[in-house]
């Protein structure tokens, strides 16, 4: 499903040029459930922002489902993500003044699909997250562990092939954490591969396969 | 854009509707002077040409001046009489007359009293009349008639009086048909009362006049064939001011006068004055276009600014928004449809407002009876419509800059900013 060989990424830093990515190779398969650990500065969430076509590589090669990923224009890597990506970030960034159900359906507003057949697949989601009765709630009005549900609704409500989590648990308790991480690994159980970005240990060995990074290479995978 | 499209924007501008309505109240504003001022400089105008009243647009007047060149033995400076059959051979030359209407004039402005009827007395225009200036100069014939053919043939001591001059010489309610009334102590049946149909001064000028049949008023001054002046219309079609210039040259040749002299006579015509209006309103409007129109700048300027105030506070919303899968084209849409519809409404709320207060100022008038060289302002629909126009062009352009801000930043950067 994934797979990259020999990236590179360098970021300019006030006339220094600090290599990130000194290049990784990895290939994940179709339906794995892999984590990715690293110490902050380890190029973790780097790898996981060009994963997500958010950002671009210097060298190497990126293939996502047979698709070569490189140098895409906005418009083609917003196509791309919206077609194959959804995204859990640390901080749910769910849309403050949007009920949980128009957040969820967000993806699909953008892929043109109508209001009521938005809000019928979006119902859906929620009731498979177990959130169908906050439908109409506000984040402002949800536990940390129910916006991060909402978001997981939200990535996969245009039925992505890759789920891509960064730090999914990193603002939850630990009851929550499992919660939602059981969470994740039932989407995972439908499919998906899904890829969670931790620093926590107990969260990456919950996980088939722990893929660790330290100064910009991969120590073991 | 589709429903669902604007009820996307609409989500986003509740948001802040405090700062959404604060900024439509600049560009509501700037489209409410520009109706107002408009309607104005139209009100101005309407006034000063209802003070023209309907004379013929085709009408002027010609009267004799000093020679100002030497000529066939003649000295300049000869002061030379126009008469009853200078008109006569004027109207038989020039077919192009439509009507010539030869006046005199005795009294009036700052004179002694001239008038009298019983104990009252008044100082008045005297003039002397043929039937044919009413259809160069229209009035109301409100009692009786104007002086008529039969009365310049037979000479008359009749009169058609002003209305001004019937209050002020009859108690209310008199009927001052038949009645004699003394003109500077002669003896002047009244057959008619006129009022104007103009505004202001010159509707007064009208009002406070006497008009007598010329031949008569000729003899009863001791004036024998002379007249003052005349005035005069051109058949339909046929311009005014080149008639006058055939008529002057005529005269020339009659009265031995050098073709070249400028000076021998004095005229005016309806055709200049109403050219002079026109165009000094025709500035006028621009003038009150132009600054209507600035402010409307003004205002959308500032919505400009609150959109790009506003979309740096969205970053991470629309990061979010791109990491879900919008395409950067659809964010500078919706940025784009956002600033127009705040600035469509408020326009459509400045034009509401503009025109309401129009209409109301318009019925307080008409209240007020005469109200001088102010009335019925109107906007017309092609100004509401062309500055609709620049404000919907205008709000797509200061759009733009916000809108380009918004893509800027990366997805990745926007959703980094807590």
């Amino acid at each position: 499903m994934i797979l990259l060989e020999n990236i590179t990424k360098s970021y300019e830093t006030g006339g220094n040029s600090m290599q990130v990515l000194k290049g990784i190779d990895l290939n994940i398969k179709s339906g794995e459930l892999v984590s990715i650990m690293g110490s902050s500065g380890s190029g973790k969430s780097t790898l996981l922002n060009i994963l997500g076509m958010l950002d671009n590589y210097d060298v190497g090669s990126y293939t996502l489902d047979g698709k070569l990923i490189k140098d895409l224009s906005e418009k083609k890597a917003a196509i791309y993500r919206s077609q194959f990506l959804g995204f859990v970030f640390q901080s749910f960034n769910l849309i403050n003044f949007k009920t949980a159900w128009e957040n969820v359906s967000l993806p699909l507003y953008y892929q043109k699909v109508p209001r009521s057949k938005r809000k019928e697949l979006a119902l859906q989601r929620l009731e498979e997250v177990g959130l169908l009765d906050w439908a109409e709630h506000l984040p402002s009005e949800m536990s940390g562990g129910q916006k991060q549900r909402v978001a997981i609704a939200r990535a996969l409500i245009a039925d992505p092939k890759v789920i891509l989590a960064d730090e999914p648990t990193g603002a939850l308790d630990s009851v929550t954490s499992m919660e939602v991480l059981d969470l994740l690994k039932k989407v995972n159980a439908t499919g998906k591969t899904v890829i969670i970005v931790t620093h926590e240990n107990e969260i990456a060995a919950e996980t088939e396969r722990i893929i660790r990074l330290k100064d910009g290479r991969i120590i073991s995978s | 854009m589709d429903k669902d499209v604007l009820k996307e924007i609409v989500s986003v501008l509740v948001q802040n509707p405090m700062r959404t309505i604060l900024s439509m109240i600049g560009v509501a504003w700037g489209i409410f002077m520009l109706v107002i001022m408009m309607a104005a400089s139209s009100g101005l105008e309407n006034g000063v040409k209802a003070d023209i009243g309907n004379r013929a647009v085709n009408s002027g007047g010609v009267w004799s001046m000093f020679t100002s060149i030497p000529y066939k033995g003649f000295k300049k400076g000869r002061r030379f009489e126009m008469d009853m059959d200078d008109i006569q051979f004027l109207e038989e030359s020039i077919q192009e007359i439509d009507v010539i209407s030869p006046r005199c004039q005795a009294g009036g402005w700052q004179g002694g009293n001239n008038a009298t009827y019983d104990n009252n007395t008044g100082s008045f225009n005297i003039y002397g009349e043929t039937p044919g200036l009413v259809k160069i100069q229209p009035m109301n014939i409100t009692q009786g008639r104007f002086i008529n053919a039969a009365d310049i043939k037979d000479e008359r001591k009749v009169c058609s009086i002003g209305k001004k001059v019937f209050t002020t010489l009859f108690v209310k309610g008199e009927n001052p048909i038949g009645k004699y009334i003394q003109i500077n102590n002669v003896n002047v049946q009244v057959v008619g009362v006129i009022a104007s149909m103009k505004e202001g001064d010159d509707s007064a000028e009208e009002n406070e006049s006497i008009f007598m049949p010329i031949t008569a008023f000729q003899r009863t001054f001791n004036y024998g064939k002379a007249i003052g002046w005349f005035s005069v219309k051109s058949v339909d079609g046929y311009p005014i001011s080149e008639l006058q210039e055939r008529i002057k040259a005529k005269l020339k040749i009659r009265k031995s006068i050098h073709p070249a002299d400028q000076r021998a006579f004095g005229s005016w015509n309806m055709e200049e004055e109403l050219a002079d209006v026109n165009n000094l309103f025709a500035s006028l409007k621009f003038i009150s276009f132009s600054v209507g129109i600035l402010a409307l700048f003004a205002g959308i300027i500032g919505i400009g600014n609150i959109m790009l105030v506003s979309v740096t506070e969205r970053t991470k919303e629309i990061g979010i928004r791109r990491a879900l899968g919008a395409a950067p084209s659809v964010i500078i849409k919706q940025i784009i449809s956002e600033t127009l519809l705040i600035t469509i409404v408020a326009g459509l709320l400045g034009i509401f407002f503009g025109v309401l207060v129009v209409e109301l100022l318009n019925n307080a008038l008409a209240g007020m009876g005469d109200s001088g060289s102010f009335r019925n302002p109107t906007v017309s629909f092609n100004v509401v419509f062309s500055s609709f126009l620049i404000l919907i062009v205008a709000g797509v352009f200061t759009g733009l800059l916000p809108a380009y801000s918004a893509v800027r930043v990366k997805p990745i950067d926007a959703l980094r900013k807590e």
